[in-house]
């Protein structure tokens, strides 16, 4: 077997890549002789981008599952027993709603701070703010659902349509704390002057999926529950 | 060394064929009416795959037979046809053969799956539980009583929580640990799970059924030779799942007679 | 001039303490080395396991000595009990198909090489990185703990169906603390792998350095890339699937555990639960993670079959399309494990025909693979010798594919040996054989080291001799209908297979004796193993171009440049029959093209 040494050669700055590949893996593609190089398209999207796509296809599949499971338990069995959704959800949605509004009303004041194109004089930050206050009062909100649905004596065990609602909620709850935690950061960063414009889309996007994902499932909860 | 490994690939391939071909251990013989489909299909894929397993081994033995050792002046040629003519072949051998072993299987499966059991079909019910086969037969009255889950008891023997005294129709219900069926008796088995989950397998018969919790399945076959054979469980389903199994015996329809009549006498 | 395409990852200054250098690291190399750490302690523990169930099938009363020390229950006087069997069992499967299938060969080298392979000074997200890994490692703790709790692990199999997974202890000993230690560590197990292609993914898109197109990536590269994209989904719908399992156990909902329910005379207060959601959910994860467990092994073998063949593919885009196309298909195919469950038999057609195409991308890649070496100067070496066998392997567990794939036939060879037989020789041989073709392979990048040639190809000739030895009479078993899962014949039909059993045995016995020669090749070049220099085997990837063992950020702090495809071998260049990567090096080729 061969272990001969070969130093790689010296890497020639000036000399672009050309574009494009054989197909084959190998054989054809050379550095052509004469004429225009032709540059690579050199753009990656910032990685925190593509993340959060990711992030979302994940959680997306989690929830398919969930309804999946959903769907087939409620056909399998003759013990499905639907109950009325507690009012206060629809409230709720109204609040995650308007927190996405809000997150997006932030998002263009804080763009234009750090661009130093504002000339507000309020905190940069501030919607921000609204926008965690208005999290936390849905979160608040889902937990009184919660009571509420105790109250009437529906528990995690009840029945499966109980089950499954508290089963839906509480992941989607603990992945909004999980949104929640992202604005904190991101209002820390800001506050450090330290934040990346990348990672604030990626927060907003995850905050939006989080209330269209809660549209997606008080849905399901109506029409199945 | 590469030479070696081309022969030692061809000698295992070949060794592995041999017991195959000579049949040293194979399928018991089909006692089913519905079998000689499913045998045709098994024989089918055992020589496209056979032959596939072979043309690659060999291929790839000779390759390397041929191909090490080279010289550094050694040209590099290109297999004629390259990648197209692969991909062709592979989609048009590969796929006409896997296509063509998917369709004539539909009937194969059809024939046990997808066609109702005869309207003067036997009804024997088979209940699984860890780690047993019990059977029942309905009796004189041509009905199963009801199953009470909560009145089960190994104890007292009564194994499919059947309640004689208020349900008439399970007061003449025959219960069995060996299953005992009729030869060229067309059977409809109605498969009850107890506790979790457990399969019904009879090589012979060329049947294979799992009992799913909480959904009675069945299964119609019909037997046409008389003989003792082996029913086995084939889900996991706990520590005795090695240990769980029952006999079947097909008999002369005079001999089944005799049997039900004392089966009857007995409960 | 400052480069602006290539994206600055490094934020963390090298380490310099012990802790953060080499266990809370957060370098990808050092967190490939981790996973491949773990993957080989939970080698080791799945073949003892394998081991003490051979015994015991082959020799039911002998007893096994010291076991009675691991369970004085399980094992009195070191003799198995039967609950114990399948308690060792159930951990074997487990162990083997997470925490050594699909931590080595994507994990671990793709955690290493990855980077390197893109130009990227790292990944995107080291610190998801490394959690990844402490989570995967805490996920292997919590499993290994039912072991030492309790009545034991859970019995139920690596595929832990419903509702033996859900009643609890009177299912049998270790199917209460055990199921939900179980249930708990694989859905850990998740967490960590979803965290690991978050960054997979995002370093293939996004990371790759200047002139590094994506059909310029190589086929490992490409591999972990698929391997992740199916990891994000499988895994995502696995653990919502653990998670209902632990409520029925805790929680006293019943997902999966029907009405009328009696065990042990009693009746169980579940109702309305779906045994048969918990394998639709199972299993849509379940046959992915068989190709999650293969595909990197197809991209490892054929990279290193390339560099050892000294001439490209015949087509490296058709092996990235069957990848790919093998990863779309696993999808749907995963009713082919639910033919006789009691789901409606016309599912089970729907499940055959994508089940049969999908041999189509396979063949496509052998084809490929096995007229790639028509032709080619193909070096011997313990890297090639286990590519080759690879794909040997590859082909022998495909083609016992054709039956199962098939319902009719499945009715003969569900639930026995034949199952066993395909599974183990396309995981349990050919995804191995990919390990070890990767370790031989990348170890002097890694370790900056050479391995024993001798001693490696003594463990392949052990290795692929003795797997034949082993799992081809699988399928005559299976084919006699010997079932599996059994801990021991007792059956009437089962006797006259006892000798085959006995055979079996004693080549498993050997062929994991060998696979200790490996172990102690890899401990000994770790520290006396010959200086490696930079690129032994003249291959053309990024991870060869820069020094060995690389450096902490890759390549020194320069970026490299992609100029070709990866395969530049069968040219006549500067440096020999191969043109580099990161070369701007033109050559002349006597070859013609397409």
């Amino acid at each position: 077997m061969a272990t001969t040494v070969h130093e790689p050669p010296r890497i020639d700055p000036d000399r672009l890549p050309a574009k494009g590949h054989t197909g084959h893996g190998g054989w054809g593609n050379f550095v052509p002789t004469d004429g225009e190089l032709r540059v690579t398209l050199d753009y990656s999207p910032p990685p925190s981008s593509t993340a959060i796509w990711v992030v979302l296809f994940a959680v997306t599949m989690m929830f398919a599952a969930f309804s999946s499971a959903l769907i087939v338990r409620k056909g399998s069995s003759q013990d499905w027993q639907s109950f009325t959704l507690p009012p206060i959800l629809y409230l709720n949605t109204l609040i995650l709603l308007a927190s996405s509004v809000t997150l997006e009303v932030a998002r263009r004041r804080v763009s234009a701070f750090m661009r130093g194109m504002t000339s507000r004089a309020e905190h940069p930050a501030r919607w921000l703010y609204v926008t965690l206050f208005l999290g936390l009062l849905f979160v608040a909100g889902q937990y009184i659902a919660w009571t509420q649905l105790r109250a009437q004596g529906l528990y995690l065990a009840t029945n499966p349509s109980s089950s499954f609602f508290y089963v839906l909620t509480v992941t989607h709850v603990v992945h909004v704390l999980g949104g929640l935690g992202g604005l904190l950061y991101i209002i820390r960063k800001l506050s450090k002057s330290s934040l990346r414009r990348n990672a604030l889309v990626a927060t907003a996007r995850y905050w939006h999926f989080m209330g269209g994902l809660w549209v997606y499932l008080i849905l399901l909860l109506w029409f199945k529950v | 060394m590469a030479k070696f490994f081309a022969v030692t690939i061809i000698i295992i391939a070949i060794l592995s064929a041999i017991p195959v071909l000579r049949h040293t251990w194979d399928m018991p013989e089909d006692i089913s009416t519905h079998g000689s489909l499913i045998d045709e299909q098994m024989t089918e894929t055992m020589i496209e795959a056979g032959i596939a397993f072979l043309a690659a081994q060999f291929l790839l033995a000779i390759f390397i037979w041929k191909f090490s050792n080279q010289s550094p002046d050694a040209k590099i040629k290109k297999f004629p046809g390259g990648a197209k003519a692969l991909v062709i072949a592979a989609l048009l051998v590969v796929g006409i053969e896997v296509l063509a072993l998917g369709v004539f299987g539909v009937k194969a499966w059809a024939n046990v799956y997808l066609t109702p059991p005869a309207a003067d079909a036997m009804p024997i019910q088979v209940q699984a539980g860890q780690f047993a086969f019990y059977f029942r037969y309905p009796g004189p009255d041509g009905k199963f009583g009801a199953i009470h889950p909560e009145l089960s008891n190994e104890g007292t023997q009564n194994y499919f929580g059947l309640d004689p005294e208020h349900d008439p129709a399970s007061r003449d219900d025959i219960v069995a640990a060996e299953m005992a069926i009729p030869v060229n008796k067309e059977i409809h088995l109605l498969m009850h799970a107890k506790d979790v989950g457990h399969s019904f397998f009879v090589r012979e018969l060329r049947v294979q059924q799992d009992f799913v919790p909480g959904l009675d399945v069945s299964l119609h076959f019909t037997a046409t030779k008389i003989g003792k054979y082996e029913i086995v469980c084939t889900q996991l389903c706990g520590l005795g799942h090695y240990n769980m199994k029952a006999y079947l015996n097909v008999l002369s329809q005079q001999d089944f007679d005799d049997w039900i009549k004392k089966e009857q006498a007995m409960q | 001039m400052h480069d602006v395409s290539a994206p600055a990852v490094h934020h963390h200054a090298p380490p310099t303490s012990f802790i953060r250098k080499h266990v809370f690291s957060l370098d990808h190399k050092v967190i490939g080395k981790q996973y491949y750490a773990l993957a080989l302690v939970a080698a080791l523990c799945g073949m003892l396991l394998s081991w003490m169930m051979r015994i015991h099938l082959a020799w039911t009363n002998a007893a096994i000595p010291g076991l009675q020390l691991l369970s004085p229950n399980g094992a009195p006087g070191g003799v198995m009990t039967p609950e114990y069997y399948l308690q060792l069992m159930t951990m074997h499967g487990t162990i083997m198909v997470f925490f050594v299938l699909t931590t080595a060969p994507f994990a671990a080298f793709g955690n290493f090489f990855l980077p390197i392979q893109v130009g990227a000074e790292d990944m995107p997200f080291p610190r998801f990185n490394m959690m990844s890994f402490w989570v995967t490692f805490t996920a292997f703790i919590v499993l290994m703990a039912s072991f030492f709790v309790g009545d034991g692990p859970t019995l139920g199999g690596w595929t832990q169906y419903a509702p033996l997974n859900s009643v609890g202890s009177v299912g049998g000993p270790g199917q209460g603390l055990g199921v939900i230690l179980w249930m708990a560590s694989i859905g850990l197990f998740c967490v960590g792998q979803l965290l690991g292609s978050l960054n997979f993914i995002t370093t293939t898109l996004d990371l790759r350095v200047k002139g590094m197109s994506l059909m310029r990536l190589p086929l490992s590269a490409w591999a972990w890339f698929i391997t992740s994209c199916m990891g994000l989904t499988a895994f995502a719908v696995l653990m919502p699937a653990c998670i209902l399992v632990i409520l029925d156990h805790v929680a006293g909902t019943s997902f999966f555990v029907p009405s009328g329910t009696v065990m042990n005379d009693q009746l169980l207060p579940h109702s309305g639960g779906s045994t048969l959601l918990w394998q639709h959910l199972f299993w849509f994860f379940g046959h992915p993670e068989v190709y999650i467990a293969i595909v990197p092994g197809i991209g490892i073998v054929t990279h290193i079959l390339i560099t050892n063949m000294r001439r490209p593919l015949l087509s490296q885009r058709v092996i990235i399309y069957s990848m790919g196309a093998l990863a779309i298909l696993s999808y749907m195919v995963y009713g082919h494990h639910m033919f006789v469950s009691g789901m409606n038999p016309i599912s089970a057609l729907a499940f055959s025909f994508p089940t049969l195409v999908i041999t189509i991308p396979a063949t496509i890649i052998v084809l490929i693979q096995v007229f790639s070496l028509y032709g080619s100067k193909l070096r011997i070496n313990s890297a090639s010798l286990f590519s080759l066998g690879f794909i040997s392997m590859f082909v022998s567990g495909g083609v016992s594919g054709f039956f199962l794939a098939q319902p009719s036939i499945d009715i003969m060879l569900h639930g026995t040996y034949f199952v066993v037989g395909h599974f183990h020789m396309v995981m349990g041989v050919a995804a191995m054989f990919g390990i070890f073709a990767g370790t031989y392979f990348w170890f002097p990048k890694m370790a900056g080291r050479m391995m024993n040639e001798t001693l490696g190809k003594i463990h392949f000739w052990l290795s692929f001799v003795g797997a034949y030895c082993i799992f081809m009479p699988f399928h005559y078993l299976g084919m006699a209908g010997n079932v599996r899962r059994y801990s021991s014949f007792v059956d009437d039909f089962l006797q006259p297979l006892l000798p085959v059993h006995q055979w079996i045995t004693v080549a498993a016995l050997l062929t994991g004796g060998a696979q200790l020669i490996f172990v102690y090749n890899l401990i000994h070049s770790r520290f006396w193993g010959a200086p490696a220099p930079d690129n032994p085997w003249e291959a053309t990837s990024l991870e060869w171009s820069t020094a060995t063992p690389p450096p902490f950020d890759n390549f020194g702090g320069k970026h490299p440049v992609v100029y070709h495809d990866p395969y530049q071998y069968g040219v006549k260049s500067s440096v020999g029959d191969y043109v580099m990567q990161t070369s701007p090096e033109q050559v002349v080729t006597e070859h013609e093209e397409k």
